[in-house]
């Protein structure tokens, strides 16, 4: 046949495409490529086409016509006058918060368990596994119910709270209450205000911003204070006493401005139906919270136990030689190595808690798939734009996330010289 | 060659999509065999499940009747449970061929949604149901309360103009079903549950203790709840819409599921001869169903005032008086345009 192929010369027939190998992935890749546009051009035009039937367009007006409902749990100024794009806002901010906080309390909760269930100690690994494959291995909605209805069966109505003898009382000195709607807190007020800023959706204290600059101000000073300490180790060898000043480069320059702000706490009182002032945390957001990190961190403490049992037995063996205590050698020698092998999947963790929190309509914290994928789109019945507009909302917060973390990824990877 | 096929396959493929649209909904229910029909998740007395899996309630027989109407067996229904997040979607996407749903008819859905409204079967409003140990005997004392809603509904809106225009505050909890809301509002997580007045009645009812819940005076909205159906195919709107009104006008004549078969055999009333299809005049073939379509749609649960007291009336536990929803002739507003 190559022979064959050498004496005709450069000429060129079709059924080359598919019986000679130079050209026949080519061949394939094109004619997928075509399958693949003329698959996605028919689904755009039959979705169009169907649309046009019935009479609908495709139109974004409606985000900036009157919402008209009402959000219990809004960071930014929302009421239901406000367009349908600020229940947009609120909702996705509900989401970011949510995974935010079940991103950090699940690595947390999954690095420890990771860690306990490769204890030596019997009864603590079992433990640990028993966590994990029950968690792991019973759906994720599922513990979100479950928790809910457990908040909610078993804490008492703000009206128990009530009357001379209640059958339920508040805790740490009347300053926290936990109900069946929620748990309410102690919020620290200041009674010299320093005024509000208005930027655009949020109205921000200058108090706070102010303490937020103080912080930040703060973590500075103690990172050059601990630079320096360093440099003078590394060239005296002898590490300077900076405990004391550590503390007061933290923590003095905060308790100056709270004091001098009028800082006190505010505590929830029962007034009317519910108890008000202070912070109110929703049963809602409780549920999907605990449920989330458990959930989640079930996953990563496997994947952490993946990571530590990837590091070679030697590591720690030569750890001990050197005397270190079993504890530092896993936070000093194990887990750095080891971070390398479970970073990766870990990313692909904190996007499923991210996508996960489009449960939360389960139990009624507003979201956004609550927001904009529930009661706007019912409200509006523009299915297709609302449904659009939350994936491209999911997808761009995905990307930013794992995008992030890769930039994290790549700064601890292995420089190999 | 191979693109060749593909084009040809992707043209047939549209032919069909195309042909299948162009189908009335009415031939497309005929061809089925069955009648799709969007209902609650559960609403006693409305649209649920009894013991034996059977749907029953007031919702339902319209289902029913309709099935019987134009499949000639009542039996051939369906039933789709949707939520107050689903059931536009379900209808509009043609997965169910007409809803009944306690949906309130409104101007948007109406005309942005692009439904039709087939009429109205039960004039409802929205009110407040609390616990009688709150000691509230008034809307206007919500000021504060924490009010479970199921989300989705008119009663959302309603719920935030009505606090709104009395200067209150609350606190919404946004719950999915009347099932979950009952639990939330039994264990006490809100103080207030929100919805038709007639939910709150049927919810109210499968509670161990009835007496300790009041619903509250203040009806905040008009809700008229009907069965509707997507816009663009009017002869199907017309079948639901007669189908109801002849179930009314039933009620006003007198026709009942035990004495239908007597009356059709003819009476002097040409009216009810046409409706039961005993004159030489064929209403239904106008539509494209038989002469006895009426008569198939009142035997299938009898009429209008039969199933107000076989599914909510006040024999129930739901016990709802007919008030806005008696006859035209008994001070209500129930209503049948002529059978001409």
């Amino acid at each position: 046949m190559a022979m064959m192929s050498e004496t005709q010369g450069s000429s060129f027939r079709l059924s080359m495409l598919i019986y000679d190998t130079r050209y026949r992935s080519i061949t394939i890749q094109i004619i997928f490529l075509f399958l693949m546009m003329a698959g996605a051009a028919w689904l755009i035009d039959n979705t169009l086409a169907n649309l046009a039937e019935k009479g609908k367009d495709i139109d974004f007006s409606f985000l900036w016509a009157r919402a008209g409902y009402d959000i219990n749990q809004r960071l930014v100024d929302y009421t239901n006058d406000s367009p349908h794009w600020v229940a947009w806002v609120v909702g996705l901010l509900n989401t970011l918060v949510l995974a935010a906080v079940a991103c950090i309390t699940a690595t947390v909760v999954g690095v420890m368990a990771g860690v306990l269930r490769l204890s030596n100690n019997w009864i603590i690994s079992k433990l640990m596994a028993a966590y994990v494959e029950m968690f792991r291995n019973i759906p994720l909605l599922l513990w979100i119910l479950v928790i809910y209805a457990v908040l909610t069966e078993i804490t008492p109505s703000p009206n128990q709270f009530r009357g001379d003898n209640p059958s339920a009382s508040m805790f740490m000195f009347d300053s926290m209450a936990i109900t069946n709607r929620g748990s309410y807190l102690p919020s620290i007020l200041f009674s010299r205000s320093l005024g509000d800023v208005n930027l655009g959706l949020l109205t921000v204290g200058v108090n706070s911003l102010v303490l937020i600059a103080i912080i930040i101000a703060s973590v500075f000073g103690y990172r050059a204070l601990q630079h320096s300490a360093a440099a003078t180790q590394e060239s005296t060898g002898d590490r300077p006493v900076t405990w004391w000043k550590s503390l007061l480069i933290l923590f003095g320059p905060l308790i100056l401005a709270m004091i001098a702000m009028g800082a006190h706490l505010e505590l929830p009182v029962l007034k009317g139906f519910n108890f008000s002032g202070g912070l109110f945390v929703r049963n809602s957001f409780i549920a999907m919270w605990l449920a989330l990190t458990l959930y989640t961190g079930a996953f990563i403490a496997e994947i952490v136990r993946a990571g530590i049992l990837a590091i070679s037995k030697g590591q720690s063996e030569a750890a001990f030689a050197l005397g270190l205590r079993p504890g530092r050698t896993m936070s000093l020698v194990i887990l750095p190595q080891a971070l390398r092998v479970i970073m990766p999947p870990l990313i692909s963790q904190y996007l499923n808690i991210t996508k996960n929190t489009s449960l939360a309509l389960a139990v009624g914290y507003m979201d956004l798939r609550a927001t904009l994928g529930g009661i706007t789109l019912n409200q509006t019945g523009r299915e297709l734009e609302c449904m659009m507009l939350m994936m491209l909302t999911y997808l761009v917060i995905s990307l930013i996330i794992s995008g992030s973390m890769n930039v994290y990824n790549n700064s601890i990877m292995l420089r190999e010289r | 060659m191979k693109k060749t096929v593909f084009v040809g396959a992707l043209t047939a493929a549209a032919t069909l999509v195309a042909g299948a649209a162009s189908a009335t909904v009415l031939e497309e229910v005929q061809a089925r065999g069955v009648l799709n029909c969007g209902v609650s998740t559960g609403v006693n007395g409305f649209s649920a499940p009894d013991s034996a899996g059977e749907w029953q309630g007031f919702d339902v027989a319209i289902c029913r009747a309709v099935a019987a109407a134009v499949l000639k067996d009542p039996k051939k229904v369906k039933f789709v449970s949707t939520t107050g997040q689903t059931r536009f979607t379900a209808l509009a996407s043609g997965e169910i061929d007409l809803l009944a749903r306690n949906s309130t008819w409104t101007f948007s859905r109406d005309v942005d949604l692009k439904f039709t409204f087939a009429g109205i079967n039960y004039y409802d409003g929205q009110g407040f149901m609390i616990k009688k140990s709150m000691g509230v005997s008034s809307a206007k004392e919500l000021d504060g309360a924490t009010v479970c809603i199921q989300t989705g509904t008119t009663t959302e809106l309603n719920l935030a103009d009505y606090f709104k225009t009395n200067n209150m505050k609350y606190e919404p909890v946004p719950i999915e079903t009347n099932a979950e809301a009952q639990q939330q509002y039994l264990a006490g997580a809100c103080d207030a549950y929100t919805t038709d007045a007639s939910g709150l009645a049927a919810t109210r009812a499968t509670f161990a203790d009835p007496e300790n819940h009041i619903i509250l005076p203040e009806i905040i909205s008009k809700e008229p709840l009907g069965p509707l159906v997507a816009q663009g195919d009017d002869q199907w709107a017309d079948i639901v819409r007669w189908t109801l009104n002849a179930l009314v006008a039933a009620e006003e004549f007198g026709i009942t599921s035990a004495n239908i078969d007597e009356l059709s055999k003819g009476t002097t009333n040409p009216e009810i001869n046409r409706m039961l299809g005993s004159s030489e005049e064929d209403l239904g073939g106008m539509f494209g169903l038989d002469k006895e379509w009426s008569k198939r749609a009142i035997a299938a649960g009898g009429n209008y005032g039969e199933i107000f007291a076989a599914n909510i009336g006040e024999s129930t536990p739901i016990g709802l008086a007919r008030g806005l929803n008696a006859l035209w002739t008994q001070g209500g507003l129930q209503y049948s345009p002529p059978f001409r």
